[in-house]
């Protein structure tokens, strides 16, 4: 009864979805209309909520009626994976898309009184549009609610293992939140090319939104390469497969949205840039979606492939993507500003971020396809992997951390030349320090140096920059969350440089009592125990480390998962803020002895924490006093008479 | 930005549906192309399957078209393309060549006793080191070699009567090997 | 105990298609380790190198070092084998894989007839955005309007007057105001 309660739920939802996005595009000047759009954005929020919440009544009564659940989930598996493994699979994660599609819909709604009616009346529409969109692919090609009837399962296939695990719980609904967020400006967006007026002040309401996409997206991401390394027992924590540069992608495009909102909000220029980069991110979203529930690419991630969905987003995508493009292409030349700026200022130093995201932006999309033209072309297969993608991100990545170093002292418009003695200072501090560096690798790499002296120099620009202006007074929160998001990347950098390049494997044979040292570390192998967990049995390596007069235990485990069979290892790991210790166990061998795979790996750490300071950075940026709502009414109602 | 650029975007997104499209027959296929197509078969000395006191090279296999068969005991898609290849054996000439792939031979011997030898010989490769030679990646794989011992044509997977229909047969018969049975139809009992 | 035929195909079907998913899952979450022992850190280096650059012939999109299945195993005793025990260099290792495997096998994509455009194209697109970047630099510092020797002279002047007179000496030479 519940599963056809949320099915009828989501029909429900579609209903109001078409009903919005009638009424938000075809007549927004209508008030009667304009608050009707307002109560259907309400009541697709509303039933989406409910359609979800049946799917997971249905994954913790073990209702294995339900086609989904039945492949899903296991009675044996604990409540909080039962909750979780409802987005482990396609139908249940695409539900959960709808949902957060249905939440930032509401959320714009409820903060649309800063906001001219008739603007907010189209952004509605057109998101709308799109939540129909979804609403019905779930319905007609991946409906979660099918039933099993009359073959029910006495039990589930079990989650699969890898999916039983924290980062399931956190990964994909930031993720998504990340992804349809992107949704917000781009709608904002076709709103404003739809009327006809784009302006410092419309980009101004974009940047909150953007911001907090751009931040959860960036959390999502980081959280995904934090779960893979700890998941996957090799040490690593980015492949550049197809899903993972799907999810990277679209943060591109929005890291340059977020910067050129910045210059068209302060100078009134970009325009078109902005607009296409808010069309572009949320295009890529979709692309995103496609690549990976489509099977069109091969990948580990992959949702099961099936070619009516694929031909289903293909031709949503056709719609969506061509249309909003051919739009851009009809209206954005109308509405150009010339403002003057020179090469050392804000706006010039903004454009080469752009050009170079959107360079890294097409590096990844080519990378990503090519292996499909080159199929369709010729019939042979290749493969585009890290070396491809290292050989153009390494000198990408260092040509971004030497424009960024100069950010902090420009000025918009023209920026003194005395201002450079304090960058120039910090980077001669930042030379001296990238040589000892290089002079302590080992192997001495220039790249690896130059890469950390250069994230040296953007962190002591930015700290001194805003050390002199607190100096002077208070800064905005925007100032301090660009800073941090700065510093987070420099972190991130650097920490990629070094990790890269200077981490230890060792991959041996242990028998118990043995020890092996592990760049300056002492590890014991004290024997296997076995241990039993809530729906596992495994065997435990009990290992201890001792780093000088410091001594931890380490517990790597084999598990094997009763409900399905799997077996899986769990690593141990002692995590860091300079390092981290990574054991795993592999075989056993003769003698009782073991088959052992011991990391370290320096700075690893500093990736992610690197990436949740970018994330906090945007945050902070969002709650600035000075896109307080009070100003907004007062602009909309300014707004409000100055349209024709 | 002048008025044409901005169609650019479209331009390029129109191009990215295309491979999207294209992308997704292709998607389908997961097998790899073989990298020794038109090249000469690698050179080998294999010992064979029960008699390690005998080995055959790659010149043993010159001077007819052969179809060299990756097979093991493990693997239940060989098993259900031993009958095609029995049919093979009896109704044309060609020669067909075993490779055991990472088996055990006391059960691969077992195995050919049990179901028929279609085989003029049997490669023990329990190591599966001339499988990388060849560039075997699983088993069942077929190679058609021609009277020179150049590779010319691999299947990934089972020799079915759809395979050999529209994919061996034509070839054989370009290579002058003789079957014998209407429209070279294996399939059916002679 | 002989299966009917049809039966036979079934359960052969069957077997195949787990057997399938369970070798797809081996793919990854490796827990298969190889102790091999190298002569030195640098041979060591190198062959965890390239063990990261060569794709598994089977899997859905692993390295060989990332993966479990029986032919990634094999193919990385291979690659040990032609470090340590042959002292082959890199290039002669990819070389051995690539005439056996095909170009699928290198996840970095060779250079040669077939293949040029994987590299020059984004090559390309890289070198667009340079003078995409150097185009705009012109545009914007080029429109600023060069002034003779006897015009320089009189701005010299009037600058230096207006600096006298000016307290807290913001004003400098300013150039007319550049439109791009």
């Amino acid at each position: 009864m519940i599963p056809e309660l949320g099915n009828f739920a989501l029909v429900l939802a579609s209903v109001l979805a078409l009903g919005g996005a009638g009424l938000g595009l075809y007549a927004p000047r209508e008030p009667v209309l304009q608050s009707g759009v307002l109560s259907m954005v309400f009541g697709q929020w509303a039933f989406s909520f409910v359609a979800f919440t049946a799917l997971i009544y249905a994954f913790v009564v073990d209702d294995f009626s339900v086609s989904y659940v039945a492949n899903q989930s296991n009675s044996l598996l604990p409540w909080y994976y039962k909750v979780s493994a409802a987005w482990g699979g396609h139908e249940g994660s695409f539900l959960l898309w709808i949902l957060i599609m249905g939440t930032w819909m509401l959320a714009f709604a409820l903060r649309s009184d800063q906001y001219p009616e008739r603007f907010t009346t189209r952004v509605l529409g057109v998101l709308s549009l799109l939540n129909l969109g979804f609403i019905c692919f779930a319905l007609f090609t991946s409906n979660p609610f099918l039933r099993l009837i009359p073959l029910s399962p006495a039990d589930g296939a079990d989650l699969n293992p890898l999916l039983q695990d924290f980062g399931l719980i956190v990964h994909p609904p930031l993720l998504y939140a990340g992804y349809v967020g992107l949704a917000i400006p781009f709608a904002m967006a076709v709103a404003a090319l739809l009327e006809g007026r784009v302006d410092a002040t419309w980009a101004r309401w974009c940047r909150t939104w953007t911001n907090m996409a751009w931040a959860l997206l960036t959390c999502g991401i980081a959280l995904g390469s934090w779960w893979a390394y700890y998941e996957l027992g090799w040490g690593g924590w980015w492949f550049w497969d197809p899903v993972e540069n799907a999810s990277f992608m679209p943060w591109l495009a929005a890291t340059a949205l977020v910067h050129s909102l910045s210059v068209t909000e302060n100078r009134g220029t970009f325009k078109s840039w902005t607009l296409l980069l808010a069309i572009t991110a949320f295009s890529f979203s979709l692309l995103g979606a496609f690549i990976v529930r489509s099977g069109v690419l091969t990948s580990v991630h992959s949702f099961a492939v099936d070619p009516e969905r694929g031909m289903y987003i293909l031709i949503f995508l056709a719609l969506v993507v061509g249309g909003s493009l051919s739009l851009y292409a009809a209206r954005a030349g109308q509405n150009t500003a010339k403002v003057g700026y020179e090469v050392l200022s804000r706006e010039f130093f903004m454009l080469v971020n752009n050009v170079i995201m959107v360079v890294s932006l097409a590096v990844v999309l080519w990378g990503t396809l090519a292996p499909i033209g080159y199929e369709a072309i010729t019939g042979g297969r290749i493969s585009i992997g890290t070396p491809f993608f290292n050989a153009f991100f390494v000198p990408l990545g260092l040509m971004l951390l030497g424009a960024l170093a100069l950010v902090p002292v420009l000025n918009w418009k023209r920026t003194r030349a005395q201002v450079l003695t304090s960058v120039y200072q910090a980077l001669g501090v930042s030379v001296l320090l990238g040589g000892l560096i290089w002079f302590a690798l080992d192997p001495a790499s220039l790249l690896v140096a130059g890469a950390v002296g250069l994230s040296v120099w953007v962190v002591l620009t930015h700290a001194r920059q805003l050390w002199f202006r607190l100096g002077k007074g208070s800064v905005p929160a925007a100032y301090i969350g660009m800073t941090l998001a700065h510093l987070g990347f420099a972190m991130g950098t650097a920490g990629i440089a070094i990790t890269a390049t200077q981490s230890v494997e060792s991959d041996v044979r242990m028998s118990p009592q043995s020890s092996i040292v592990l760049a300056g570390q002492q590890v014991t192998f004290t024997g296997v125990i076995d241990v039993l967990g809530p729906n596992y049995g495994a065997q435990q390596g009990i290992f201890i480390v001792t780093d000088g007069d410091r001594s931890y235990e380490l517990r790597p485990e084999k598990r094997q998962y009763f409900a399905g069979g799997n077996t899986m290892t769990e690593a141990g790991i002692s995590a860091g803020f300079l390092a981290d210790t990574y054991i795993s166990l592999g075989e056993p061998l003769e003698g009782g002895a073991w088959a052992v795979r011991a990391h370290y790996k320096p700075l690893v750490r500093w990736v992610w924490l690197g990436a949740l300071l970018m994330a906090f950075g945007g945050i902070l940026a969002v709650f600035d006093k000075r896109y307080a709502r009070q100003r907004r009414r007062q602009e909309a109602r300014q707004g409000e008479v100055t349209l024709s | 930005m002048n008025r044409a650029s901005l169609f650019v975007p479209l331009g390029v997104f129109v191009l990215i549906l295309t491979l999207g499209y294209v992308g997704f027959d292709l998607g389908a296929r997961s097998e790899l192309p073989s990298a020794l197509i038109n090249k000469p078969f690698p050179e080998f000395n294999a010992r064979l399957l029960g008699r390690p006191e005998q080995s055959i090279t790659r010149d043993d296999l010159l001077g007819q078209p052969t179809l060299v068969n990756v097979w093991a005991t493990w693997c239940p898609t060989c098993l259900s393309e031993h009958e095609q290849l029995m049919q093979i054996a009896a109704t044309t000439d060609v020669q067909i060549v075993g490779v055991n792939y990472k088996d055990r031979p006391d059960k691969a011997l077992q195995w050919l006793a049990q179901f028929g030898n279609p085989y003029r010989w049997v490669l023990d490769d329990r190591d599966g080191l001339l499988g990388i030679e060849m560039g075997v990646y699983g088993a069942p794989e077929t190679f058609l070699l021609d009277a020179r011992g150049e590779v010319v044509y691999k299947r990934v997977g089972d020799i079915n009567p759809r395979i050999w229909r529209s994919e061996l047969a034509p070839r054989l018969l370009q290579l002058g090997v003789s079957i014998a049975g209407s429209d070279a139809d294996g399939a059916r009992q002679p | 105990m002989i299966l009917a035929r049809p039966g036979r195909w079934i359960v052969g079907r069957l077997i195949l298609a787990l057997l399938a998913l369970s070798s797809a899952s081996a793919c990854f979450a490796v827990s298969q380790i190889d102790t091999f022992e190298f002569s030195d850190e640098v041979q060591e280096r190198r062959y965890r190198a390239l063990i990261d650059e060569f794709r598994c012939p089977k899997c859905l999109n692993t390295n060989l070092a990332g993966s479990d299945a029986p032919i990634a195993q094999d193919l990385r005793k291979v690659v040990y084998r032609l470090v340590v025990i042959e002292a082959k260099a890199d290039q002669e290792v990819r070389d051995y894989l690539q005439v056996r495997y095909g170009d699928f096998v290198l996840y970095d994509p060779p250079f040669n007839a077939r293949t040029w455009y994987i590299w020059v194209v984004p090559i390309g697109l890289g070198l667009l955005g340079v003078f995409v970047i150097l185009g705009l630099q012109r545009r914007v510092t080029g429109q600023s309007t060069v002034l003779d020797s006897s015009q320089q002279a009189r701005l010299r002047s009037i600058v230096q007057g207006t600096a006298a007179a000016d307290a807290d000496g913001t004003a400098g030479a300013k150039n007319p105001e550049t439109k791009s």
